[in-house]
């Protein structure tokens, strides 16, 4: 089972048991999910509604908490709610959007924290590439240029942006790989 | 209201949830709307007078069987879809089942009787009223079945409605079942089935309106 379903079931759990402590840290983690959920299918203008949607969310995970059956997956639980809010949102606003068919592994895929933190890590990488390969990779993979735009402007063929790009790339895979030994 | 705010007054608030909570919930809900339907069936169209004859005959039964076994299907349906991601697909099929096995039923009683006597086999002498009389006798449980669902968690609000609808209408024509006195397995097996489509079709219409959350 993976590690963040475990760890909420348990604190799900425990809640249903009338266990206040683990219910406060489940709906705080929760919140910090949810809300990142929201930030990222609510539109630019609607951005603001994300912390209405996430107390809605949690009020209406307290008040009908019943319907969670114990042998069910918690997140997938959890996940149909907030979906459930969210469209219900915008059929009440008239917003005419469409939700994906994501699965609940979309709202604990991360937190905000984490992709502040991988931003960080992506440049300081990117730092230990040769400054050529580096330029490269930046234009194309950050800023999502083309191969074609990115010849053009450098002056390279597409031959050897894509080189380029290539190297650095596998010298950024064996610097992770290198890192990993590290740790062990 | 922040967040913050929110979390410590749900916490201070936390009770203790049994496991059987929804069951329990379906069974008030659903258990008490049965009563007011009876109830108004008794006093409106009264039981039917040769109710312990009639109970000594097949048709009776095959009524009850029919009846009932939709009642269960549908029962469970409603509490299937109270859950968040909860379908009814095996509650549908299975009432689908029954109607299939009634048809046949139906079909065999007609194809064995002579042509003469199809007409009443097919429409007794109740065929005006049966289907809206099962119809006005599942509103008081469609507000049951909808008062279930409004404190528990269905996501597919049409489909929610649609399994409340024939919930009510198959637990309606169980209590009508007591007051006709109609005997023809065709009749039965259209005007009866109607009597539980119908509340179907009124609940998933109603179901996005009405249970919202």
């Amino acid at each position: 089972m993976n590690p963040v379903e475990a760890r909420l079931k348990e604190l799900m759990l425990a809640s249903l048991d009338g266990d206040a402590k683990s219910y406060g840290v489940l709906l705080n983690d929760l919140a910090r999910h949810l809300r990142f959920y929201f930030m990222r299918r609510l539109a630019d203008a609607h951005k603001g509604d994300a912390d209405d949607l996430v107390q809605e969310t949690l009020m209406a995970l307290h008040t009908r908490r019943a319907t969670y059956e114990v042998d069910r997956p918690f997140t997938a639980w959890l996940h149909a709610i907030a979906r459930y809010k969210l469209i219900d949102h915008f059929r009440r606003n008239r917003i005419r959007a469409t939700v994906p068919l994501d699965d609940a592994q979309e709202l604990f895929a991360q937190d905000q924290s984490d992709a502040a933190a991988d931003r960080m890590d992506v440049e300081r990488l990117l730092q230990s590439v040769p400054a050529k390969s580096r330029d490269l990779i930046y234009r194309t993979k950050i800023e999502g240029q083309s191969i074609a735009e990115v010849a053009q402007s450098t002056g390279l063929s597409e031959a050897s942006v894509k080189v380029g790009v290539h190297r650095g790339i596998k010298a950024i895979a064996a610097k992770l790989k290198g890192g990993a030994d590290d740790d062990r | 209201m922040t967040t913050d705010d929110l979390i410590a007054r749900l916490t201070g608030e936390l009770k203790p949830v049994p496991r059987t909570a929804v069951l329990r919930r379906v069974a008030i809900g659903l258990g008490s709307s049965l009563a007011a339907s009876a109830t108004l069936m008794y006093f409106w169209l009264g039981m039917r007078p040769d109710l312990m004859t009639a109970m000594e005959t097949t048709p009776f039964w095959a009524k009850f069987v029919y009846t009932l076994s939709l009642a269960i299907a549908g029962a469970w349906a409603l509490k299937r879809i109270a859950h968040p991601l909860g379908s009814i697909r095996i509650n549908l099929a299975l009432m689908g089942a029954l109607i299939v096995a009634i048809g046949i039923l139906g079909f065999m009683q007609l194809a064995m009787a002579p042509p003469e006597a199809h007409y009443y086999l097919l429409t007794g002498h109740s065929v005006s009223i049966c289907t809206l009389n099962i119809v006005v006798l599942s509103l008081p449980l469609l507000a049951g079945a909808f008062w279930i669902l409004s404190g528990l968690a269905p996501t597919r609000l049409t489909v929610a409605g649609a399994a409340a609808g024939l919930a009510s209408g198959a637990i309606a024509s169980l209590v009508y079942s007591f007051h006709c006195t109609e005997s023809g397995m065709p009749f039965i097996a259209i005007w009866y089935t109607l009597g539980v489509l119908v509340p179907g079709l009124i609940g998933a219409i109603a179901g996005r309106y009405v249970l919202r959350w």
